[in-house]
């Protein structure tokens, strides 16, 4: 009863099984649907209509940028012919506060690899690798039966229902790095070296995995593939907004009555959130800041309550949805602790590899400090600001672009706070 | 020396052992023995073809491999915003107080290795913890005190605790 409540007053698109089948199972999987987007691409349909039909979809990548799926297929499937292609899956989900790759994976497993083969009929690759965080032991364990039970019935592996596709995937696990989740760095860490980012150009559609054009994209991107091959590109355009069709899975944390995963159609507001699925501002206390898209997202003030919850909205507004992580924090959230504490992660994982990310997060954390402390001054904060800029600037990849993030926007809203913490 | 290497020549052994698979080679060498030494990271050069330098680089780059021996069992807090906002600092602090230990280090008898991590994605039930490979959510001070007790009482019965995550 209680189920059903919650789950009426979501759009579930991408966790629609999750929780209500077997995911050792592959057999229920297939009972709802399962696989059946694959049998028909492959039988009725080209890679180019497949192509076109997440192109004509609008779906947009669903691991924090938002850039169109359908396009960045669409550079690997242009390459020279004699090129092997890989597609990745991206599963190395470590922002703080975000858990829904991990629940994707562990309910509805073959949804991923369905994805995954759709993607490489779709650019031409026969080869897939799941990237996944090394402490998602069960993720990991579950995605690894459900890949020889799909091989065991052919639904991956060679000559997929006789279609002349083959298309096998690999599980690999990581060994504990934040920044591995930034693209280039996860290749680095496949490939057996540091997790340390690449320049780009070349982006990985271009040079990717073993120097070879790669697809590299989000768990919950290739969870709405074989929904959209299956249902058509004009259904899930019809979900969400003009801009950001479909729906996005969100963790909602913090002040709230109710913690957890919900699933809404784009452009959902924070306010809509927060009292339909987070159940209310726990024990009645007054909202005053969230924190969207993890510990690299923006730090948003009430008055952003209404803002509808997609990309472009997003954007305009000087926030990020990222990743889909929604922290939400009451009248009694400390900004400057929150602001201390948010950083102290990105000073343990800069992979130090560039200058500016790797002291630049060891002055602002210690700037932290002192106004944490009370023993700042007003030159410390001008300083940290200063710093917060050139960081967000000049770092060589999205880490240290994004660390300062946090600071400059919950300066931008609650600068007042911080002012108050000096000593002078 | 040919001994104590033996079980890093059959994690080698059940690889390709070259390039690509030397993060895992690493990893699994990490998990059979608690932590890489000298001699495994020698040994692991040796036979993927690559210079000792280079495979310390790799292993020092990533936090689930050790190049220091850790205690018997491994407590890894999170502390990040989600974890710490839901009451992180208090469990932290109990942590210390009952093992003795600030958080990097190890206990005298060799038994608690104290250290955190990053977000670790339980963050619904935080504050989150792990111990060794098994994630406890729900944290509060006493809660964590408890589950240490559990694990000094299964030490002494030889058996592993159950995990609760809520």
């Amino acid at each position: 009863m209680i189920r059903s409540n919650v789950l009426s007053r979501q759009k579930r698109v991408v966790l629609r099984r999750a929780g209500s089948i077997d995911p050792y199972n592959i057999e229920e999987y297939i009972a709802e649907d399962g696989y059946f987007a694959l049998g028909q691409a492959l039988g009725e349909m080209t890679p180019e209509g497949v192509l076109e039909a997440i192109k004509d979809s609008g779906l947009q990548g669903r691991g924090g940028a938002g850039f169109p799926t359908g396009l960045k297929w669409s550079f690997v499937a242009q390459q020279s012919a004699e090129k092997t292609r890989y597609i990745i899956c991206n599963a190395d989900e470590s922002e703080p506060g975000t858990f829904k790759d991990r629940l994707i994976m562990e309910g509805d497993p073959h949804a991923v690899l369905e994805g995954m083969a759709l993607a490489g009929y779709a650019v031409g690759a026969n080869e897939g690798w799941i990237y996944i965080r090394g402490e998602y032991e069960m993720s990991r364990d579950i995605l690894e039966r459900a890949v020889s039970q799909a091989e065991e019935l052919n639904l991956l592996g060679d000559d997929i229902f006789g279609s002349g596709f083959s298309f096998h995937i690999h599980v690999h696990a990581g060994a504990g790095a934040y920044v591995c989740g930034e693209e280039t760095a996860l290749l680095e860490s496949l490939e057996g070296k540091r997790g340390v980012p690449r320049i780009r150009p070349p982006y990985p559609t271009v040079r990717g995995f073993r120097g070879q054009p790669t697809v590299v994209n989000n768990v919950e991107t290739l969870a709405n593939v074989a929904p959209i091959i299956l249902n058509g590109s004009e259904w899930f355009r019809a979900i969400g907004t003009a801009r950001s069709p479909g729906t996005k899975v969100y963790s909602i944390l913090g002040d709230v009555n109710v913690t957890g995963l919900v699933e809404t159609p784009m452009g959902t507001t924070l306010r809509e959130i927060i009292e339909l699925h987070g159940g209310g501002m726990k024990g009645g206390k007054a909202f005053k800041a969230a924190q969207t898209g993890g510990a690299s997202g923006t730090i948003i003030p009430a008055e952003m309550l209404d803002v509808p919850l997609d990309f472009a909205s997003m954007r305009e507004s000087g926030a990020g949805l990222g990743s889909g992580a929604l922290l939400i924090c009451d009248e009694d959230t400390d900004m400057v602790d929150l602001a201390y504490v948010l950083m102290r992660f990105f000073e343990n994982e800069s992979c130090g590899k560039c200058t500016p990310c790797r002291v630049g997060t060891a002055q602002m954390l210690e700037a932290l400090d002192r106004l944490r402390r009370g023993t700042a001054r007003r030159a410390d904060l001008e300083r940290l600001e200063e710093i917060a800029k050139y960081v967000q600037v000049s770092s060589f990849c999205g880490l240290g672009q994004a660390a300062p993030v946090p600071i400059l926007t919950a300066l931008r809203y609650f600068r007042e706070e911080f002012e108050s913490r000096l000593r002078d | 020396m040919e001994e104590v290497l033996a079980a890093t020549d059959r994690v080698i052994d059940a690889h390709k052992a070259d390039r690509e698979t030397l993060v895992e080679i690493l990893r699994e060498v990490n998990d059979e023995n608690g932590h890489l030494t000298r001699d495994d990271l020698q040994r692991i050069a040796e036979r993927t073809n690559l210079p000792l330098s280079e495979v310390y680089s790799v292993a020092s780059f990533y936090s689930l491999i050790s190049l220091e021996p850790l205690g018997r069992h491994v407590i890894r807090l999170c502390q990040d915003a989600p974890c710490h906002v839901a009451g992180g600092r208090e469990v932290r602090e109990a942590l210390e107080h009952e093992l003795g230990i600030p958080f990097g280090e190890t206990t005298v008898d060799e038994q608690w290795s104290l250290l955190t991590t990053s977000c670790i994605g339980a963050c619904a039930v935080g504050p989150v913890m792990m111990v060794d490979n098994d994630i406890f959510g729900n944290l509060t001070p006493e809660k964590a005190r408890e589950i240490i007790a559990r694990y000094r009482e299964a030490d002494v019965q030889d058996v592993t605790p159950t995990p609760q995550g809520g």
